[in-house]
């Protein structure tokens, strides 16, 4: 009998419970059917397995939805790739080890000043053609079928190179040592090549074991990502709890999370409090606190608390799900700069070939005898130093790396292409609201009017004494008086009395005035906060308002008792990233839908130029400016939080959208923040100026290394054995410099 | 000059147009596929001319027979998707596309071409 089990999505009740198993029993080859309500999964027995196709239409039929395999067809994909690699490589050690080992036998036995204390088995040509045949056939079979598999496509690669070089080396000396006489009648001496052809492919192969290895390196971090989803998760279903798989919870469930545990998806903080440790995702260092409302991150970890939350992000759409699948994007897009090294890169093979028949046909004509021997070895050398392998590795292996980099520290790189752009940038334009201010107004000062001072530490409900406990005062009061209103600034108030823990009185005739405030009575005496009354002034107030700040004025009895000064704070990173792009000669702007005065004062406070500020700008317009600050070329990025700024985030060249909850993919931008941290705009532009770097320099290596050593080839300064050896190293050393990226501090 | 010095320039010369036609000069099929192609992955890709339609979702099925390490990604960067192809196995990648032109498919390294052309 065979047991099929899988999760059933959308079952709430035993009826539920009854209708699916109904179903499943119902396709035939079915014996039995058993659903668990409780953990959600079904176990089918049935003689033979039953497809998953036929299954989920069972389950549809009657309208819930099976999850079988599906979703685990890419692990296995994954999986299958892992092990195909592992394969290769040891496939790939036993070859080269092998093949150095009969090349090295080869060059002993026939090198000149090593053959002399070489033992005569070695000196003999068969048993040398015995050695270099195991080497060329065995070891170099898969250079065999690649070039063979290239040609019928009229294609040409390295395999094609090292195919052609080593098997003219290896034809020759085989023709040398069965027709000597042959090759004697042309004034050649009867010298073998056998080490020729066995060292190259030894030290390709030795090369290609090493590049495997530091390919696998590139795509570290995609691995690190999905290696911190957590495995199970403790929900509580019918007031019991229990462990079951991440695959199986569905949003809704109400999920606990202990002390020191993985929280499994995302989701919103029921009940408890914890400090988590979102670093592993956002790259934010420091534990975040969080209380009822708050969202938490799937495969963030749980510090101190125990909590229950509820799910609300499952599967693919979890955050740690959109972040992967941006990477693996990114991973999967092309920078510019690479499809003009594809071009190159695809012409190349052929027009080597070609150099290196007219190297052997210029050597044979024009060079110093033996002519024949000069023209093979020559010929020979410029096939296999060649290495169309370096500029193929260059581009993707540095975006692998740098886009990983990025991952790891909260700064996700939609393309490719956004990443080569980031490092052009010389204009950068912050919103201001909710990006370099936290978005939410704060009460920034309270000021007791000194007259009457006397009059509220009498009156007060405290009986204040003392100035904090006046300024408590002021605050309660006002607080009292404004929860009843339902106006932004007065919640600032409201949260603030909240956070000092003062208690709220009760309010009677409260009503808002339309455009001044709000009154009502406090223990039977009038209390007003809004604007200034009457033609009073008040040069703390206006003080206050040159800083930007906005300004409710309270009123005890039509009396200016104080004032209470409320501003949207800027964030604690801004000032420092402001600075460091400044450093990096970047030119910082500030758009802004506030007043000049307001948006100048926290331009200041941030050290942006008061001519880079644009303020008064209407939402809709933020586009235009942008585009206008894009002419002559300028290359312009737009920080935004991605909500409301999409059409300025998509205008410029490099749109920045900071961390706004659990949702990263915001389609208009090139660059998501994972983070709340500004220095997170620094760390991208870095990145991508490393990046760069690192392409820049993969590339000029790989370019260079061809375009100097083929002609030094032609002109028969190398010796082919040397020039694989080059060969190996160039490719080596392009993968090894992307790797190094990661020990860049970004 | 000697006999066998003007046999080899002459050899040699028409050597290199040979390479040169039999690289360069090759004709190309465009091959049009209807909802879902299979491409042999051999050396390059079969056929390596695939015309799709556009605003359509066409599914291509990647076979890998070779085991040139080059090929074990495919890459259709416009569409932004790298997938590994293990040796032997159909790997789908289905495709929507939402603008019309040549969009290039390479492996991982872009030494393997095919062009996708959207119509």
């Amino acid at each position: 009998m065979n047991k099929q089990t899988f999760a059933i999505k959308g079952m709430h009740c035993a009826s539920c419970v009854y209708t699916n198993e109904k179903a499943l029993k119902a396709i035939s080859g079915v014996k039995d059917a058993v659903v668990n309500l409780n953990t959600g999964k079904v176990t089918i027995t049935a003689a033979l397995p039953i497809g998953n196709d036929v299954i989920k239409k069972a389950v549809e039929s009657v309208g819930y939805e099976a999850m079988v395999e599906e979703d685990n067809k890419n692990d296995s994909l994954d999986e299958k790739i892992k092990k195909e690699k592992a394969k290769e490589l040891k496939n790939l050690q036993i070859k080269t080890t092998v093949s150095l080992v009969l090349a090295g036998l080869v060059v002993w036995g026939s090198f000149p000043g090593l053959m002399e204390i070489a033992p005569a088995i070695l000196k003999n040509i068969f048993n040398q053609l015995i050695l270099a045949s195991i080497v060329q056939f065995w070891a170099g079979y898969d250079f065999y079928k690649a070039a063979v598999s290239s040609l019928k496509h009229r294609l040409a690669n390295m395999d094609t190179l090292v195919v052609i070089g080593t098997t003219v080396a290896y034809i020759y000396s085989g023709a040398l040592v069965f027709y000597p006489s042959f090759f004697e009648r042309f004034n050649i001496k009867a010298e073998p090549y056998f080490d020729v052809s066995s060292v190259i492919i030894g030290l390709i192969l030795l090369g290609r074991f090493f590049e495997a290895r530091a390919k696998a390196g590139t795509g570290e971090a995609i691995k690190k990502l999905i290696g911190l989803q957590a495995k199970t998760a403790r929900v509580i279903r019918n007031k019991k709890e229990m462990d079951i798989p991440i695959e199986e919870v569905v949003a809704g469930d109400i999920l606990r999370v202990r002390p020191g545990e993985k929280i499994p998806v995302d989701g919103m903080i029921v009940e408890g409090d914890s400090a988590i440790d979102e670093s592993m995702v956002t790259g934010e260092s420091i534990p975040v606190d969080k209380h009822k409302g708050d969202t938490v991150i799937g495969a963030t970890m749980n510090r101190s608390g125990s909590f229950l939350y509820k799910a609300t992000k499952v599967g693919k759409d979890t955050m740690l799900a959109q972040i992967i699948k941006l990477v693996e994007e990114a991973q999967g897009s092309k920078a510019p700069i690479q499809r003009l090294a594809d071009v190159i890169s695809s012409y190349f093979v052929p027009i080597v070939i070609m150099l290196a028949i007219a190297t052997f046909a210029g050597w044979y004509v024009f060079g110093s005898s033996p002519v024949f021997i000069h023209a093979m070895l020559n010929s020979i050398a410029v096939l296999i130093i060649a290495c169309p392998c370096a500029m193929g590795l260059a581009t993707p292996t540095a975006i692998m790396v740098g886009t990983g980099i990025g991952a790891e520290h909260g700064v996700l790189i939609k393309d490719a292409e956004s990443l080569e752009t980031a490092h052009r940038v010389k204009t950068i334009v912050f919103d201001k609201t909710g990006t370099l201010t936290k978005g939410k107004p704060e009460v920034t000062d309270t000021i007791i009017e000194a007259r009457q001072r006397n009059f509220l530490s009498q009156w007060g409900p405290l009986h204040p004494k003392s100035e904090k406990n006046l300024i408590s005062t002021l605050l309660q009061i006002s607080a009292s008086i404004e929860k009843n209103s339902e106006h932004p600034l007065g919640e600032a108030i409201v949260k603030k009395a909240e956070s000092e823990q003062l208690r709220l009185i009760k309010v009677t005739k409260f009503r808002s005035i339309t455009g001044k405030g709000v009154e009502g009575v406090i223990n039977g005496k009038k209390v007003y906060v809004g604007k200034l009354l009457g033609s009073d002034s008040y040069p703390e107030g206006e003080k206050l308002k040159e800083q930007g700040k906005t300004v409710v004025y309270v009123y005890i009895d039509n009396k200016l008792t104080g004032l209470i000064a409320i501003a949207d704070t800027i964030k604690d990173t801004a000032v420092e990233a402001v600075k460091s792009l400044k450093k990096a000669g970047i030119e910082v702007y500030m758009i802004t839908g506030d007043n000049k005065q307001t948006a100048t004062a926290i331009a200041g406070k941030l050290g942006i130029k008061k001519e880079n500020v644009l303020a008064e700008v209407l939402p809709e317009d933020k586009e235009k400016k942008v585009k206008e600050l894009k002419k002559n070329n300028n290359v312009v990025a737009f920080v935004g939080d991605g909500i409301n700024d999409a059409p300025a985030l998509a205008a410029a060249d490099v749109g920045i959208a900071m961390g706004s909850g659990t949702d990263v993919a915001i389609e208009a931008a090139g660059i998501t923040l994972v983070n709340k941290n500004l220095m997170s705009v620094v760390s991208a532009i870095k990145l991508s100026k490393q990046t760069m770097k690192t392409i820049k320099l993969n590339l000029f290596w790989a370019f260079a290394y061809n375009v100097v050593l083929i002609p030094v080839a032609m002109i028969g300064l190398i010796s082919p054995i040397l020039a694989s050896g080059a060969m190996a190293m160039s490719s080596i050393s392009v993968v090894t410099n992307s790797l190094l990226l990661k020990r860049q501090n970004i | 000059m000697p006999i066998d010095k003007i046999l080899v320039s002459i050899f040699g010369l028409l050597s290199i147009l040979f390479t040169f036609w039999f690289f360069f000069m090759k004709k190309t099929n465009t091959v049009q596929a209807e909802g879902s192609i299979d491409v042999l992955v051999e050396g390059g890709y079969k056929p390596d001319r695939i015309s799709i339609p556009y605003g359509q979702t066409t599914k291509l099925v990647f076979e890998r027979k070779d085991s040139n390490s080059c090929l074990e990604d495919v890459v259709l960067a416009d569409f932004k998707i790298k997938k590994p192809l293990p040796m032997n196995e159909k790997v789908a990648i289905e495709i929507t596309p939402d603008k019309k032109g040549e969009f290039d498919f390479s492996c991982g390294m872009g030494m393997f071409h095919g062009k996708l052309i959207v119509i």
